[in-house]
């Protein structure tokens, strides 16, 4: 029996797969196979089951999309008119317009030897045996974004930092989706930290706005090296019109040290996945994000960090505002085994909560196998506090001002584990335009500047 | 320039203040004292339009206007000022921020501009200076971390930034050693103008050794039950309360 939400797929599959794996590479189309069998005996989840609290999965896959199997190219040049929302930083800028990648302005140049960031597609091709090794190699296929993307991505991003290589500037991603009709836009991500390297990856994800209805899936896998350093911001401002599904899939190895900070400034719905592994000793992770939800948007993080090896330390902190009648959702479960000594593990998740119909639900776990260990998780969800609200009034702030700052500030914790230079302010900037109620904050970036 | 009348205010449904008479003219420094849970707090908080508190009856004017019917916020550009016996953390939001968003909402109501960065800082240069407020406190978040006379350093900092027309010090001796206790009066002393006027509400005798009031109030039950002369202050430190509660027919 399959899926109504997921018939038009698997249709639409049965019908392109041809021109889908002319326009993609053979380690890519390997996969499709096992995703097409996998999704035709997939129960979808329910909203409302474990896990999945918010988010409907058979909603969001269920509308008509179109996907561009052939690849059509949009009328559009991201350098064009790009001004970098994020002064300071020199950052190395590529975009992924929907599924395939484009060099900014020298952006190759930039980069120092030792870095690879390139179309996922053509590196499958010039080095399938690389590829090979790493792609689907961390997500789990049952997964329906991971199978979802297994089965129809044709492109995607390749970045692969070789052995002792420190990038020192940040690499920039501006992901952009859009078109002239409803469209569903499935990426596959490739991101490979040899032992001893570093890089900081900032990914902006943003719709070409206008009416049309968007769907984003998105399947990274990360395998973070011995003694590796890696810190990945993603910043979502989409429309409301856009539903975005992300999993993010993380291997860590000894002494790796890596932090993922997701921001979702604006959106439609969305639902971030991290499921992250430790296979190493020593290893660090810092899992940050925040969600801005008004409006009837929704969102929602699920993450699953897995402590299987000695000595680990994972730090995670997810914050929500919720406003009006938005939804937003945190799950979280860290796992640590039988016979995984000395890891230190500790979760947070804090809400503020604005209107008597905004709902967030918050279930945050701990699982431990071994008594030597040392592990918190909490969670608390509020409303602001008006002694505060009263102590701001009273030095002539209005009370609206007063709220915005408070809510600014309560996401400052976030925001402070913002390592790239500029980009912490940046991102204060951004916020606080969010909170004053006007319009996406990166109108600096290039889709925006070409619609003016 | 304040002009309470009959005063009646409750929160949760328990009357706290049973009729307020007061008067205050510019030039002049009032002290409020008082016993625990006599209102003290209460008419500083309802004075400054906290909205837990609940005005069931009397009238307040400043200046003529009607003083309960503005925001917080209006009472504040009107320069009313209340310095709190409890300042209130702020994680997350700068000194810096907090008091430009201050200082420019006040402009703003009087028809200027924001005050350019430059004028800023030297506004705050200036004001700390007062008070001998650390330089790196400006750019912490508001009295996080701060020590108890840091916090009430900061309250007398914002007053001088803000300069009130009337300024309601809730205790802002308590918690205070004597060194503080000497800065935080010394700045007071130093912000006092003949146009503007000070109430300082407290407990003991102490702080009025380094803020001299011209007159002494004081609170019992939710009613003002003396006013007299600087020499009253003296006396309830001499004697207590217990002498007052007597004159008023009150088993001791």
């Amino acid at each position: 029996m399959i899926e109504e939400s997921l018939r038009q797929y698997i249709e639409l599959y049965d019908t392109n797969r041809e021109e889908i794996d002319a326009q993609s590479a053979p380690v890519l189309n390997r996969h499709r196979e096992g995703a097409l069998a996998c999704l035709k005996h997939l129960v979808l989840p329910r909203k409302g089951d474990d896990n999945y609290e918010n988010t409907d999965l058979r909603a969001i896959l269920g509308a008509d999309y179109g996907v561009n199997v052939r690849r059509v190219q949009l009328p559009v040049n991201p350098a064009d008119g790009f001004h970098c929302g994020i002064p300071r930083v020199a950052t190395s800028l590529f975009f992924i317009i929907n599924d395939r990648l484009v060099c900014g302005v020298d952006c190759r140049e930039k980069l120092p030897e030792g870095i690879e960031v390139e179309s996922l597609r053509e590196k499958a091709l010039k080095a399938p045996e690389e590829v090979e090794r790493y792609y689907a190699g961390l997500a789990d296929g049952s997964n329906p974004i991971v199978a979802m993307t297994a089965l129809l991505a044709q492109d995607g991003l390749w970045i692969k930092v070789k052995k002792g290589v420190r990038v020192a500037d940040p690499v920039q991603i501006i992901n952009l989706s859009g078109g002239v009709n409803d469209l569903l836009t499935p990426l596959r991500v490739v991101i490979v930290m040899e032992e001893d390297s570093e890089l900081r990856l900032l990914v902006c994800n943003h719709t070409a706005g206008g009416s049309v209805n968007q769907l984003t899936l998105s399947t990274s896998e990360i395998y973070a090296g011995r003694n590796s350093h890696l810190e990945v911001y993603t910043m979502e401002e989409s429309d409301m019109t856009s539903a975005r599904l992300s999993g993010l899939w993380l291997r860590q190895e000894d002494d790796s040290d890596v932090l993922v900070n997701g921001m979702t400034i604006s959106n439609g719905s969305t639902r971030n996945e991290y499921h992250c592994r430790y296979a190493g000793t020593a290893a660090r992770l810092r899992l940050y994000g925040m969600g801005i939800a008004d409006a009837d948007r929704m969102i929602e993080v699920y993450s699953r960090v897995d402590h299987d090896t000695d000595r680990c330390h994972t730090d995670e902190l997810f914050k929500f505002s919720v406003d009006d009648r938005a939804c937003c959702g945190f799950t979280g479960l860290v796992r640590v085994a039988e016979g995984a000594v000395g890891n230190e593990a500790y979760q947070s998740n804090r809400n503020l909560i604005g209107s008597n119909e905004a709902r967030m639900m918050s279930k945050p776990q701990l699982e431990i196998y071994n008594d030597d260990v040392q592990c918190s998780h909490g969670s608390a969800t509020g409303q602001l506090d008006e002694l505060q609200l009263f102590y701001m009034r009273t030095r002539g702030l209005s009370e609206h001002e007063a709220r915005m700052l408070l809510k600014q500030a309560f996401m400052a914790d976030v925001i402070n584990e913002v390592h790239i230079p500029g980009l912490k302010e940046r991102l204060a900037h951004i916020v606080e335009r969010r909170f004053a109620g006007e319009a996406a904050g990166c109108h600096e970036c290039s889709f925006n500047t070409c619609g003016e | 320039m304040l002009k309470v009348k009959d005063l009646h205010a409750e929160i949760n449904g328990k009357e706290i203040l049973k009729g307020i008479d007061l008067e205050v003219r510019p030039g002049e420094v009032h002290a409020i004292m008082g016993p625990n849970g006599s209102g003290k707090s209460t008419l500083s908080m309802v004075l400054a339009g906290n909205p837990a508190y609940k005005v069931t009856g009397g009238s307040v004017e400043f200046y003529g206007k009607d003083l309960l019917a503005m925001e917080p916020e209006t009472r504040s550009h009107e320069g009313v000022f209340l310095g709190f016996q409890y300042p209130v953390e702020i994680p997350g939001v700068s000194m810096m921020n907090f008091m430009r968003a201050a200082v420019n909402a006040k402009r703003k109501y009087f028809g200027e501009g924001p005050m350019s960065a430059a004028e800023f800082l030297k506004l705050m240069r200036e004001k700390r200076s007062i008070v001998e407020l650390d330089n790196k406190l400006a750019s912490r978040s508001v009295n996080e971390g701060f020590s108890g006379g840091e916090k009430k350093r900061n309250e007398i900092f914002q007053m001088a930034v803000l300069e009130p027309r009337l300024s309601i010090l809730d205790e802002t001796d308590s918690g205070l050693d004597i060194d503080a206790l000497r800065i935080v009066a010394e700045g007071v002393n130093k912000l006092k103008t003949a146009q503007n006027a000070t109430i300082v509400i407290t407990h003991y005798q102490r702080l009025l050794d380094y803020i001299k009031p011209d007159i002494v109030h004081i609170l019992y039950k939710g009613r003002i039950v003396k006013t007299a002369g600087p020499e009253l202050a003296l006396e309830l430190e001499e004697r207590g309360y217990d002498w007052v509660k007597r004159e008023l027919g009150e088993e001791v």
